[in-house]
């Protein structure tokens, strides 16, 4: 791999010779010695490797047992060990750990305190939201809320805003923020393996199209896994997070208009107040460090049977939009799924985005899983019925975990168009629902479960809509 | 006084900047190697192959290690020596080691161990419980059965019977830190073993036996472990074992940790079990007698099963008196991993099955169950007299040679002797006085500070409005017995030094996993000599310093090693007293040592001066303590006498509300009541209490461990088995201490927190129960599985429902 230069709590380094899938966390522990990082599962779901991410868009938490050293050139990232002040003061989060009793056996701890910081620079007070990606065995987590809670009123400590007021200054004289890029002395055209990263998309697809078998890394939400799970060596690899026009988010014609290299993060930031359920998905997407990582196009792509992207754009009538070489087309997004994990996808094509409407006020998405925070879904059923005078007059049903892909239930959408919308249609649209799935019993469900909830997800639906408490998640004690 | 404030844990500073060291955070030097063990994918089979040459040839390979290596497999077993480290011509279960990979790096060694190809002859794999009682497939010779009174003959003359059976799942420890040794070789052949495990000296006797070296020869060291939780208690053995014999073959430092899915995959978790069981009651819910049935599935190695399921016997009571009660334990055999300890032992197993009679017999005579549950508590202490029935004095133990003296995994039996029966203080089903009942008085305050009945109404008038979502509400006791069941273990040792400048240096055999032990006993230890706690030095538990401990564990940490230490301080501070009683013509009682004082006849002299005057005048500093606790005896195989020192108690009330379409979940509220006597540390003993409680509710909700038809654990990684996160603890979550000073005379009059409470989450479960019921007619009882799933939920909803 070529060199890769990112600050390291507030010192600029530069890292050659390593291969390109060699994780932040690895590089950490063993080469740099900084083992406040700890590794409690090396697949993103503990959060004990959270690390603090900062680039032109801001600081964010990211896990770094999944975070690939390429991904980081020209930002800055802040350890645990960086969170503690120059002169070893302490971070308000940490000192409120402290007199909160938040740790116990202490190895979930660094992981806390950096999602804790970032949320407390960030001005965020969603703890619960901003904390799901960070598991605790010991403590039960009230103490930590409570250290949350406690460290709100304290101002944040100068050395946490210094990496961002580092890399905008540098911005806004026109310098890359931390310079060299990878790409300069990488191969273009596909002639020299490893690590690739381009600038715009006009670069990517030249160069997928040379080298149609190599790996797309967006996120690495997924691919991370396929390297320290799977041990797979991945070459040649394309790292997408350079890759500034697939970024963008555009409403146009009452469509929202999605780059494929969007965060989910991002696009629940988009949606959030535009098609509230979505958003409302989109919380219970994964976690916050995963968020921050993960990309909607990688979440489309990768043609899980059971992402949450996919239904919830299916049953908003989304277009997907895929580019091979100077070569655009779009098509409807549940045309993509073609069987398990086989999508409409040539050699050298990638997705570039996506459309939807930017309204919806049917649209529904129940995320059903063992947990409701960082977990993936059991069944995801995503509802979108227009009712006229009475009357249904378009239903789109999509449903992930049902099937070997995201796939709408058309016979009971069928049972519902036309049809006053009443209990005894929903029923009916439920009933049909039965012919149109037959799921797989697996360790998050079995398949009589799966289809008895979908079915009855269904019947929440209409109760949703005729104002009745259908979600656990809004009782209160 | 510095024992009983509430000071934060003593590495929490460390903790939260990441300074705290780890065993993979220590620095080895650059020569050492990496290890990872290749693992079997079949149930059960004999290896007909095995290929390594790939793995032979493997970038980074040092060394690979199989059976044919050695020529005395070495044992990790904590009791029956019936776990090799590596497979010996067969394989037991889906994760058992087969070979051992050595290498330069972690990453390298992990990738190898990928590249070996084993052949098997497969063999038909016993999986489930109704698989190995079909099989006769089982440790002991046959079921362990304790009685008291004529069950039989009781539940034949109940006016009526509840019978029923209850699926109960296991749990995986989910220690945020895997399992993770390092073995440094030293001169002449000794050992210098670092390890994350809750029982350094079985670490030591384990590495010992496998280099036929004296115990002598090897020393281990246990800083801190990030979580145990029982998992770490003997699950550790094997890499311990694996890096002492690469060091002792290569002569070079070993390392080796899992990967969370190694981790889940090869270590042993809860046991699961099925408990049948049938009740004999009248019509207001009274329990006249009593019969359980116990199905473990034990795993495929004995490890600790057999006094885990004796502890679900022991626990099979909780807070009520039965009459006629028998149990029959069934400890089966499976080709599954080998189920070992995990916070409560057995007894949240034995607990769980109890409080789900109550709650079922409450809905058979349509009683609100909390007036069931109290209806047959054990009478209440006050009531008791002073003779309670000493039985201690009556039975005498007797060693045996053959087991295991570092584990608790078997025990000898007992002499025979004449057995308390029920009089005015009322025996547990193994015929032990229950002298120190609180349960009458703490759930009383509970029921009024969680404001239980206005409650239990108000959420009855909110279910009959909200046709979808209904909302439960159940509040359990808890009783839960302190000791080891192996009496032998119950003793301590700790070794105390003061130095000439008046800093103290604490060392005890117990080891820190989180629970605070370490600043418990160091604020014991400062209590002793009148001085601050941050004068106490807390050194890491090292078998050097402190021989023949034992496991940190059955909650005894803080009991044990805290009167030990304060032993070792006694003898010094009575040495300093005499000396500076000397001095001024005084009695060495009328010392007062306070404040970080020491004041004698008048005078008052900094701790540190006094110090140094003794050092100068030749009195030693240094002393070690010893504590073994008292009144305990007991015979396992019989099921009779006193396992227990005493008892803590304890009592939650959980709300929750379900989903009727979809069987979705939630806690919504938790009050907590817990005995821990008069506390060493509130602030500890409250983080242990609400820890324990989410770890209980978790263990009975989203803990659910899935295995394929194959033996395949599908469940093996944070993506796929589910701990409580961030937003599944209570909105509300009121704990608070009970705050009696325990009768009897454990240090500072405290009790042991660690594993009692995890048994308060048994309300969550009995709330969903209360819910799902909610949503039927009053018909048909709910009869809800653990861990309580949305899915599961949704099935008891249907079938009160009557789809």
């Amino acid at each position: 791999m070529s060199d890769v230069a990112f600050h390291l709590n507030g010192t600029l380094v530069r890292v050659a010779d390593q291969p390109p899938t060699r994780t932040l966390l690895d590089w950490l522990r063993e080469d740099r010695g900084l083992c406040g990082t700890k590794e409690g599962c090396n697949e993103g779901d503990c959060g004990a490797c959270t690390v603090m991410v900062t680039d032109a868009a801001g600081s964010r938490a990211l896990n770094a047992c999944i975070l690939f050293l390429p991904q980081l050139d020209g930002k800055a990232v802040r350890t645990v060990e960086g969170i503690t002040g120059p002169g070893g003061e302490m971070h308000p989060v940490q000192a409120a750990m402290v007199a909160q009793h938040g740790s116990q056996c202490g190895f979930c701890t660094p992981g806390f305190v950096v999602s804790m910081a970032v949320a407390h620079l960030n001005g965020a007070r969603d703890h619960d939201d901003q904390l799901a990606g960070n598991l605790c065995r010991c403590t039960g987590y009230a103490p930590i809320i409570r250290a949350a809670e406690a460290a709100e009123s304290e101002p944040a400590p100068y050395w946490m805003t210094s990496d961002s007021a580092f890399i905008l200054a540098q911005v806004s004289r026109g310098m890359p923020a931390v310079s060299p890029s990878v790409r300069e002395t990488a191969g273009m055209g596909g002639s020299a393996p490893g690590a690739f990263s381009p600038r715009d998309s006009d670069e990517l697809a030249e160069w997928y199209l040379a080298n149609p078998d190599a790996t797309l890394i967006a996120g690495a939400t997924d691919v991370g896994l396929w390297v320290t799970k799977q041990l797979r060596d991945l070459a040649p690899v394309a790292f997408l997070n350079g890759v500034e026009d697939l970024q963008g988010i555009e409403v146009q014609g009452g469509q929202l208009h999605v780059g494929a290299c969007v965060t989910i993060a991002a696009l629940r930031a988009a949606v959030a107040e535009r098609l509230p359920s979505f958003g409302e998905l989109l919380r219970r997407y994964a976690s916050e460090q995963v968020r921050n990582a993960a990309t909607i196009g990688g979440n489309i792509a990768n043609g899980s049977p059971i992402g949450d992207g996919p239904p919830a754009l299916i049953a908003l009538g989304a277009t997907l939009h895929l580019r091979r070489g100077d070569e655009m087309r779009s098509l409807p997004l549940e045309d993509f799924f073609l069987d398990y994990r086989k999508q409409d996808r040539r050699p050298g094509e990638f997705v570039a985005g996506v459309s939807f409407p930017e309204q919806a006020p049917g649209l529904r998405c129940y995320k059903i899983s063992k947990r409701f925070d960082q977990d993936i879904s059991a069944v995801c059923g995503c509802f979108n019925v227009t009712v006229d005078g009475g009357r249904v007059t378009s239903a789109r049903i999509a449903f992930g975990g049902m099937a070997g892909v995201p796939k709408r239930a058309a016979r009971a959408e069928a049972a519902l168009v036309g049809q006053p919308w009443t209990i005894a249609t929903a029923e009916a649209a439920a009933q049909a629902m039965a012919g149109d799935f037959t799921p797989l019993s697996d360790m998050r469900a079995s398949a009589a479960y799966r289809l008895t909830t979908a079915q009855n997800l269904m019947l929440r639906y209409f109760h949703d809509l005729a104002g009745v408490p259908v979600s656990v998640l809004e009782v209160r004690a | 006084m510095t024992m009983g404030k509430p000071l934060p844990h003593d590495a929490a500073p460390l903790h939260v900047t990441g300074q705290a060291r780890y065993v993979d955070d220590l620095p080895l030097p650059g020569n050492a190697l990496h290890l990872a063990f290749g693992l079997s994918t079949v149930a059960h089979g004999e290896i007909t192959g095995l290929d390594l040459s790939a793995v032979r040839a493997a970038p980074g390979v040092v060394a690979v290690l199989s059976a044919e290596d050695f020529a005395e497999m070495p044992d990790c077993s904590p009791s029956a020596h019936d776990e090799p480290l590596l497979a010996v011509g067969k394989v037991h279960y889906v994760g058992q080691p087969v070979f051992l990979v050595v290498a330069d790096s972690h990453l390298a060694a992990r990738k190898a161990a990928r590249l070996g190809k084993v052949t098997y002859r497969e063999l038909p794999a016993l999986l489930t419980v109704d698989d190995a009682l079909a099989a006769g497939s089982r440790f002991e010779q046959g079921p362990v059965v304790w009685q008291k009174g004529d069950a039989a003959g009781a539940i034949a003359a109940a006016p009526r019977i509840v019978e029923g059976s209850f699926e109960v799942g296991g749990q995986e420890h989910f220690y945020l830190e895997g399992q993770v040794a390092a073995v440094i070789p030293q001169e002449g052949g000794d050992m210098v073993v670092h390890s994350s495990t809750q029982h350094p000296t079985e670490v030591q006797h384990k590495v010992a036996h496998a280099l036929h070296l004296p115990m002598s020869a090897v020393r281990v060291e246990v800083r801190r472990m990030g979580g145990g939780f029982g998992g770490k208690e003997s699950q550790g053995n094997a890499l311990a074992i694996a890096c002492a014999v690469v060091a002792h073959r290569l002569g070079r430092p070993a390392r080796m940790r899992y990967d969370r899915d190694d981790d889940m995959v090869i270590t042993g978790k809860r046991h699961d079990l099925r408990i049948l069981y049938r009740a004999g009651v009248d019509e207001e819910g009274r329990i006249l007698g009593l019969e359980f049935q116990h199905l473990f599935r034990c795993g495929w190695s004995q490890d600790l099963s057999l006094p885990v399921a004796d502890r679900a016997m022991l626990h099979a009571d909780n807070c009520y008196h039965l009459a006629h009660i028998r149990i029959e334990s069934h400890r089966l055999k499976t080709n599954t991993q080998s189920a070992t300890a995990f916070r409560g032992f057995g007894g949240p197993q034995g607990m769980v099955g109890i409080e789900r009679v109550l709650d079922h017999v409450a809905f058979a005579v349509g009683r609100e169950p909390l007036a069931v549950r109290k209806l047959n508590f054990y009478r209440a202490s006050q009531e008791v007299g002073a003779s309670g029935g000493d039985i201690s004095a009556r039975m005498k133990s007797q060693g045996s040679g053959e087991v295991d003296l570092t584990s608790r995994g078997a025990a000898a039996p007992v002499g025979s002797h004449a057995l308390p029966t029920d009089g005015p203080v009322q025996t547990t089903p193994f015929h032990m006085p229950v002298e120190d009942f609180i349960g009458h008085e703490l759930v009383a305050e509970l029921e009024r500070s969680s404001d239980y009945q206005a409650r239990k109404a108000a959420i009855a008038e909110w279910n009959a409005g909200s046709p979808v979502l209904k909302r439960g509400i159940a509040l359990t006791p808890v009783k839960f017995g302190i000791s080891f069941t192996l009496t032998w273990l119950n003793q301590a040792g700790a070794l105390v030094h003061v130095y000439q400048d008046g800093s103290i240096a604490l060392n005890h055999g117990g080891t820190e996993m989180g629970q605070g032990l370490f600043q418990k006993v160091a604020q014991v230890t400062a209590s002793v000599f009148g001085v601050d706690a941050s004068v106490v030095k807390i050194t890491a538990t090292d078998t050097g310093k402190v021989p023949n401990t034992s496991a940190t564990a059955a909650s005894s940490g803080a009991d044990l090693n805290g009167m030990a230490a304060k032993a070792a301080a006694e003898t010094i501070r009575a040495r300093l007293a005499e000396f500076i009683a000397d001095k001024h013509q005084a009695k060495a009682s009328a010392v007062r040592f306070v404040d970080g004082t020491v004041r004698v006849a008048g005078e008052v002299y900094g701790w540190a001066q006094v110090v140094a005057w003794a050092y100068q005048a030749r009195v030693s500093l240094s002393s070690t303590g010893f504590y073994a606790t008292p009144k305990i005896v007991w015979d396992r195989v019989r099921g009779v006498g006193r396992p227990f020192f005493y008892f803590a108690y304890g009592a939650a009330v959980t709300e929750v509300v379900i989903d009727r379409l979809t069987g979705e979940n939630r806690i919504l509220r938790a009050d907590i009541l817990h005995d821990t006597g008069t506390s060493l540390n509130p602030a500890l003993d409250i983080g242990q209490v609400e820890g324990a409680y989410v770890q209980g509710a978790g263990w009975l909700t989203t803990e659910e461990l899935v295995w394929d038809g194959k033996g395949r654990l599908a469940t093996h990684a944070p993506s796929t088995y589910k701990i409580p996160a961030c937003s599944d603890r209570p909105d509300v979550i009121n704990v608070a201490l009970w705050g009696k000073p325990n009768r009897e005379d454990a240090v500072g009059k405290s009790k042991a927190v660690g594993e009692p409470p995890l048994m308060l989450g048994i309300s969550a479960l009995m709330a969903l129960s209360d819910a799902v019921a909610a949503c039927g007619d009053g018909s048909v009882y709910p009869a809800l599985d653990a861990p309580a799933t949305a899915e599961r939920v949704l099935m008891a909803v249907r079938r009160v429902e009557g789809v």
